[in-house]
């Protein structure tokens, strides 16, 4: 190690591993990952979103699953909260996911073609 | 660093290794294969998470979800369930004790919400193998700044202001230990880490090297930095052979960063550590002995002075501080001395790691700001005593401590108020004792270790620990006189005033505790021929309660011994004795509570 520089650049590539650990609160992105949403494809979703967020080296967004939410039938479905905002997003495929990620999570807009509400009209 | 949406986190300390942990992440890691989530999930082996009693703990991220007591079998619950259906496993999660509520998140346990975490901030959080987690951490930071932008007495002025005392048990004030070695003269000097933790029961410097080694190396070389040392020693035990095998990895990722070796940060300091592993002797905590050690000699104390900051390894100058005391030093560096000055008390600072133990319910490692009382730390963090006893001593500072009643459980913890009281801090092992326990008893149990321990140096540690001894097997057997109490009393003071170093010099206090709160005892074991809380076999009876007998001859069954005789259906059966071994297997046996001790 020769330089502060070099011990900073270090950190900021690790701290990106090992945020998960120490984050509260920001966005939760939920995939609802019952038996409904697996065979629905909710996995490549959810991987999808992950390889999206942390490719844009988004902060403070966590990615969990759920289980069945009710709306098989709408399955693969993601829920993103934001504070006290939620929005639901039905029907997805991976590249919907990267959509989301790129003007919900980055750009702060909704994508309205794929919540329920479109969806349900 | 690759990313994974979910880190799950498994202890690898000694306590959790030792109930499986291993094969629990071996098994994590195969089912994540199986279910394809080895993209997505990462599980990491961590240090201890302290709150042994519930090992082996797992804790799921980003959930924080509290997994206590897992076995191999519930692996595939927790994959199933949580990993791959995000279905956090209820049954599973940690419960508390007093309130037997489950806990979804870390962050809601009790165990931890009193606590204050600085020496075991890492312990549970990171990967103890992976200096980039520790990186990530704000590791190295320290030793950074302090070699780019500090001078070596900048650096031991804020150690001094930061209050800090030696964590080993001395509590002699640290920063002032750095300057004494800096000031001596000698073309060269060693900064060496005592890891000799020999307290029974006290695990705290095992679980930080375990947990977070590289802050031990990151400390080391900012204490080399500050004092004129190129060279480092740590001196653990080879009985720890995790916490041994995780620094040595510490000490190599250093190396292969150049956070160890030569020209570190380009400013031209140089600094090597190296391990020197023990061979588990208790003297050897002692610095004397533990140079001695060092330099491949018996381990045995020698007079001071001169002191180590003096005459050390090898006879040059030498600062040694306890693993604790150098877990402190980074993030004291880091958050400024005013930060730790304003934790603990007037002239205690900062936190002190607790290795809680006995009849406790949070078996387990802790840290709490000096100054918080016995009552919160043994109730509030402890978890209280099981199975609804009564609390009679909590035994502070191992073999060298004293036994405080529970009159003085309000007392805030610090060092002064812990000698005060006939104990002292010690390394900070904590042994809560019960109704159950017999004072007299704790007291030769400390003894037969210290006589064991005895380096046989000097004279009043070598044979006044042994008669000491022999007088408490007298009184425990029943044979002492009020001539034998008053003998120990003394002895005991003796030993106290001439014995050569810490060893002797401390051994004496777990008898002169008791002596001083708990006479009564003595006085029962003596004159009564009575053991009050009925565990000295030789003043006991176990004894057939007529009214009560239901002939049933379960108790004849279970004697190992064949003292007890009757017939079934027809008499009350009667206990030899002279046969009776007082194991008290019959008490146990008897479904309608008929036999008494007495």
């Amino acid at each position: 190690m020769k330089s502060i520089a070099e011990l900073e650049a270090i950190r900021k590539r690790a701290q990106e591993g090992v945020k998960l650990r120490s984050e509260k609160g920001g966005v939760r992105v939920v995939v609802g990952m019952a038996t409904c949403g697996i065979a629905a494809g909710a996995r490549p979703v959810m991987m999808a979103f992950v390889e999206e967020i942390n490719k844009r080296e988004l902060k403070n967004v966590v990615i969990t699953q759920t289980g069945c939410i009710g709306a098989c039938r709408l399955e693969p479905m993601v829920e993103v909260y934001q504070g006290e905002e939620k929005i639901t997003y039905v029907k997805l495929t991976a590249e919907d996911a990267r959509k989301i990620v790129a003007e919900h999570l980055v750009n702060g807009r909704v994508v309205k073609e794929c919540t329920i509400g479109a969806y349900e009209k | 660093m690759d990313l994974y949406r979910s880190h799950v986190l498994v202890c690898g300390g000694t306590g959790c290794a030792s109930s499986e942990s291993g094969r629990i992440i071996d098994n994590f890691n195969e089912l994540l294969i199986e279910h394809g989530l080895d993209k997505e999930v990462k599980i990491v082996k961590t240090g201890c998470f302290g709150l042994c009693e519930a090992g082996p703990v797992v804790v799921v991220y980003p959930e924080g979800a509290f997994y206590s007591m897992i076995k191999v079998s519930d692996v595939p619950t927790i994959v199933e369930e949580h990993l791959l259906k995000g279905r956090i496993v209820t049954d599973l999660l940690y419960k508390d004790h007093t309130t037997s509520e489950t806990m979804n998140s870390i962050d809601e346990v009790g165990f931890y919400k009193k606590q204050r975490r600085v020496a075991l901030r890492n312990c549970g959080v990171i990967n103890p193998e992976s200096i980039e987690e520790y990186i990530a951490f704000d590791g190295y930071q320290a030793l950074g700044n302090v070699l780019t932008e500090m001078s070596p007495n900048q650096v031991i002025d804020i150690v001094k202001r930061s209050g800090l005392r030696g964590r080993g048990g001395g509590g002699f004030p640290t920063g002032t230990k750095w300057e004494f070695t800096q000031k001596a003269v000698g073309d060269l000097k060693y900064v060496a880490c005592n890891a000799d933790e020999g307290d029974p029961g006290a695990f705290m410097d095992r679980s930080v090297l375990e947990g977070d080694p590289h802050a031990i190396v990151e400390a080391m070389a900012i204490a080399g930095y500050a004092v004129g040392a190129s060279k480092g020693f740590v001196y653990v035990r080879a009985e720890y052979p995790i916490a041994v095998k995780r620094l040595q990895i510490a000490i190599d990722q250093a190396k292969e960063n150049g956070l160890l070796g030569e020209d570190i940060f380009g400013t031209g300091f140089n600094f090597d550590m190296e391990i020197r592993l023990g061979a588990g002797a208790f003297v050897c905590g002692e610095e004397t002995a533990l140079i001695a050690s060092i330099e491949g000699k018996r381990g045995m104390p020698r007079v001071r002075p001169p002191f180590p900051a003096v005459k050390g390894i090898f006879d040059k100058p030498t600062l040694l501080n306890n693993v604790e005391t150098f877990a402190n030093i980074p993030q004291i560096i880091l958050k400024g001395a005013e930060w730790f000055a304003s934790i603990g008390t007037e002239k205690s600072k900062g936190t002190k790691v607790f290795a809680l133990a006995g009849k406790i319910n949070n078996t387990g490692l802790l840290e709490i700001p000096m100054g918080t009382t016995l009552r919160e730390a043994i109730y509030d963090v402890g978890g209280g005593i099981p199975n609804g006893k009564a609390f009679k001593a909590v035994q502070t500072g191992g073999p060298s401590g004293g036994c405080i009643p529970a009159e003085y459980l309000d007392t805030p913890i610090d060092y002064d108020n812990l000698i005060a009281l006939g104990s002292m801090m010690g390394s900070g092992g904590m042994i809560v004792l019960d109704e159950d326990n017999c004072m007299v008893d704790v007291a030769r149990f400390f003894l037969d270790f210290t006589e064991e321990e005895s380096c046989g140096k000097c004279t009043p540690c070598r044979e006044g620990t042994k008669r000491m001894h022999e007088l408490l097997d007298k009184i425990v057997d029943g044979k002492g006189t009020m001539d034998d109490v008053a003998k120990l009393e003394t002895l005991a003071k003796t030993i106290k005033g001439a014995s050569l170093c810490g060893l002797g010099q401390t051994a004496p206090n777990p008898v002169l505790s008791t002596l001083k709160y708990f006479r009564h005892e003595y006085e029962a074991h003596v004159l009564d021929h009575k053991c009050p809380a009925g565990v000295c076999s030789a003043l006991l009876q176990y004894l057939v309660v007529p009214d009560l007998c239901k002939k049933c001859g379960i108790c004849a069954a279970k004697c190992p011994v064949n003292c007890i005789s009757g017939v079934k259906g027809k008499e009350v059966y009667l206990i030899d004795q002279d046969k009776c071994i007082k194991c008290g297997a019959c008490m146990d046996a008897c479904p309608f509570k008929a036999i008494k001790k007495g």
